[in-house]
């Protein structure tokens, strides 16, 4: 029991890294909130598995709470890439600096 | 009687509401019979009840009228109360009286005046302020009354204000006075704070039971009394304002620069008499300033060519005989002079404003002359008022008041011989610049044509005056001719006798001296004025003469030196703070903030990349400290 936690904390580390590694990478804003995603589940994998290894529920209970903040997340984030590329044409994150200053 | 007791303030100020509201739609008849007529009617009903005072005095020695509340905060309730006792019975008679006949002057001088409504609105409430002020029985209506009084003056200073100068000179008058004015709200803190109560009567019955005679609490709060009382009074140190006041028109500096207001710190310094009986050393300081205000302006008034200059220099120089006769403790000598001269300076004013008309408003003595055919009401009446002021003996009233005081500058309790001889030289010099001015104005070629004549309005006040200037002297005479002393046993109700030291027996010798250096003054300025001009040319060569003369014309150089030591810093302060210095830390603050932003600001690139790499480094640092640590 003890080396899966290990193991499965190791993988949702994994997971957490790939999808930064992608939010940084890539230049697609879609990708980046794929990327974004698998950060969240990274997160929830890893508390699933702490709940099961303290035999918790919170660990399940965070899950849920992420799984609902995600859906809201991806919901807005799609909606606002929509408006995103009437304006500019464009997914392009390179291109998208009005903000700069 | 005692019941028309507020119908005397109150008559002015309904004057002057009816003036202020209305003045614009009234004619000029109607303007003036309101402005004479209201100060008029306070001047009949005064004798009317000041002859029920002298026949059936009453038993507390006052009439006092209380006609409401002013405010109760606490214990503190000061009541608009009307107090009338022998002092005040005086200035209220003077004020009314000789107000009475300037106003009915003034509607000849001012007649042809664009704002002959304005001008007879402020002269009302101007006598309103100083009845107030006289009949106060708490100190806190007594302030208001001062403080009116300084408003009016300030308003009617300034009455022509087109002219720049003018304007000028009714800030100087203001503001110096001012001065005065907070060192006496500051006395009358420390009244309260002391006794608990502002009322007169109180804090004199008080007074000495708490304060032990010489007490330092007792010095301090005479002084602050004193500083109002010369701020008001254009004494030393705070004279220079009166001497420019005279920009107002001529009625004006007779009833407020000559007649009544300047009086004022005479009346506080002899109504709060007890406190300055407390305190021998507040009570020298106020004789030698009398002393040296005399003795300063009438240098002064010998060397102005302002007809108005010389004569307000000269009211400088007799209120300084005033402030003498309070302080070495000739209390009632000193009320006294202050009845006479008000007779006798409000002529002079009203008369030599009649000359500046009659000269197409020329001031210049020097210009004048010859008027003695011409003007032969105003050469009489003027000759009289210059005779009571050069205190000319035994037939004009000035002598009897000034001799008084110069007897007790040394006789009194408190006089010494230093005093005396100030005095002495004093009047010596009054005789010699009186004598000047009329000899100037009224002798020798004519220089001027002079234009239209004064008219009855006019001549009659003149007239009126030039009586009492002659003869009013006759209700106090010396101890050793007539012994006759009505006035001073009226004020022996109010202000202790005047104490004399022992072996003073000989009045008669002072008395001869104070003749002889009146008509050696008199005698002097004939001999250079009129009989050898050339004489003065002859001075006027010499440099030394020449320099003190400059001297002398400028006041001292009291204006320069409070210009350098005061006006000068302060402007110059002004003017490097004119762009706020204290601002600049602030400005300091706002400066750092934007460079920061800016040196910040390229950390907002916009690029998403970039903040989720500031988010990854951070998160990287944190964790890294957790652990390591």
């Amino acid at each position: 029991m003890k080396s899966s936690i290990e193991i499965v904390m190791l993988l949702a580390g994994l997971l957490f890294v790939l999808g930064i590694a992608g939010v940084i990478i890539r230049k697609n804003i879609i990708f980046m909130l794929l990327s974004v995603e698998v950060m969240l589940n990274a997160s929830g994998l890893a508390f699933v598995a702490a709940g099961s290894r303290w035999a918790q529920p919170d660990g399940q209970v965070m899950f849920i709470f992420i799984l609902a903040m995600a859906a809201a997340e991806v919901s807005i984030g799609l909606a606002l890439i929509l408006q995103i590329y009437h304006q500019h044409k464009s997914l392009d994150i390179d291109k998208l600096k009005e903000m700069k200053g | 009687m005692n019941n028309l007791l507020w119908l005397i303030p109150v008559l002015p100020f309904a004057g002057f509401l009816i003036l202020a509201l209305a003045g614009k739609h009234l004619s000029r008849v109607w303007v003036a019979l309101i402005g004479a007529g209201s100060v008029s009617l306070s001047a009949i009903i005064v004798p009317i009840i000041g002859i029920g005072f002298l026949s059936h005095p009453p038993a507390t020695g006052n009439y006092s009228q209380t006609l409401w509340t002013w405010m109760q905060v606490g214990d503190f309730n000061p009541k608009i109360t009307l107090f009338l006792d022998a002092l005040s019975l005086v200035f209220v008679f003077v004020i009314t009286f000789i107000g009475a006949l300037i106003h009915i002057y003034s509607a000849g001088f001012m007649a042809s005046d664009k704002d002959y409504s304005r001008f007879f609105a402020c002269m009302n409430l101007f006598v309103f302020s100083m009845l107030l002020l006289v009949l106060a029985d708490n100190l806190l209506l007594l302030y208001l009354g001062w403080e009116g009084v300084g408003l009016c003056s300030y308003l009617l200073i300034g009455f022509w204000y087109e002219n720049p100068v003018n304007g000028y000179a009714a800030r100087k008058a203001f503001i110096i006075t001012r001065i005065g004015d907070t060192a006496m709200a500051i006395g009358l803190f420390v009244i309260f704070y002391q006794f608990g109560t502002l009322a007169i009567p109180d804090i004199l019955t008080k007074a000495p039971v708490l304060w032990h005679q010489g007490a330092s609490i007792a010095t301090i709060t005479a002084l602050l009394l004193l500083a109002g009382g010369v701020g008001k009074s254009a004494q030393l140190p705070l004279q220079t304002w009166l001497p420019d006041a005279m920009a107002g028109p001529s009625p004006v500096s007779a009833l407020i620069h000559a007649a009544t207001m300047v009086t004022a710190g005479v009346y506080l310094i002899s109504r709060m008499h007890i406190i300055f009986q407390l305190s021998p050393i507040a009570q020298m300081i106020v004789a030698v300033i009398g002393a040296a205000t005399l003795f300063i302006a009438g240098f002064s008034a010998l060397t102005q060519y302002d007809i108005k200059r010389v004569l307000a220099y000269s009211t400088i120089s007799q209120i300084g005989y005033m402030f003498l006769a309070l302080g070495v403790g000739a209390w009632a000598a000193a009320i006294f002079h202050f009845m006479i001269h008000a007779f006798f300076k409000a002529l002079l004013f009203l008369a030599a404003g009649a000359v500046i008309e009659a000269l197409h408003h020329e001031h210049n003595i020097f210009k004048m002359g010859g008027l003695k055919n011409k003007l032969p009401v105003i050469f009489w009446t003027f000759l009289i008022g210059s005779a009571s002021l050069a205190a000319l003996p035994l037939i004009s009233a000035g002598f009897y008041s000034k001799d008084q005081i110069l007897w007790y500058a040394w006789a009194a309790e408190g006089g010494n011989p230093l005093l005396w001889f100030i005095g002495l030289l004093g009047a010596f010099i009054t005789a010699v610049y009186t004598t000047r001015m009329m000899i100037l104005v009224f002798w020798g070629e004519a220089k001027t044509e002079i234009g239209h004549r004064p008219g009855k309005l006019m001549t009659v006040p003149l007239i009126v005056l030039a009586f009492f200037s002659l003869f009013a002297g006759f209700i106090e005479l010396p101890h050793n001719f007539g012994h006759f002393r009505l006035f001073s046993d009226l004020l022996q109700q109010v202000l202790p006798e005047t104490i004399l030291k022992a072996g003073m027996n000989t009045e008669l010798q002072f008395q001869i001296l104070a003749l002889l250096s009146t008509l050696g003054g008199i005698y002097l300025a004939y001999v250079f004025y009129y009989k050898q001009p050339q004489r003065i040319e002859k001075l006027k060569q010499s440099r030394f003469v020449m320099n003190l003369y400059l001297f002398w014309f400028s006041g001292w150089g009291f204006d320069k030196l409070y210009n350098t030591l005061i006006v000068k810093p302060i402007v110059f302060m002004a003017n490097v703070n004119k762009n706020d210095v204290v601002d600049k830390l602030y400005q300091g603050v706002t400066f750092i903030t934007i460079r920061l932003y800016q040196s910040l600001s390229f950390t907002q690139s916009g690029s998403l990349r970039w903040y989720i790499m500031g988010l990854v480094i951070g998160a990287i640092i944190i964790l890294s400290m957790q652990i390591m640590l």
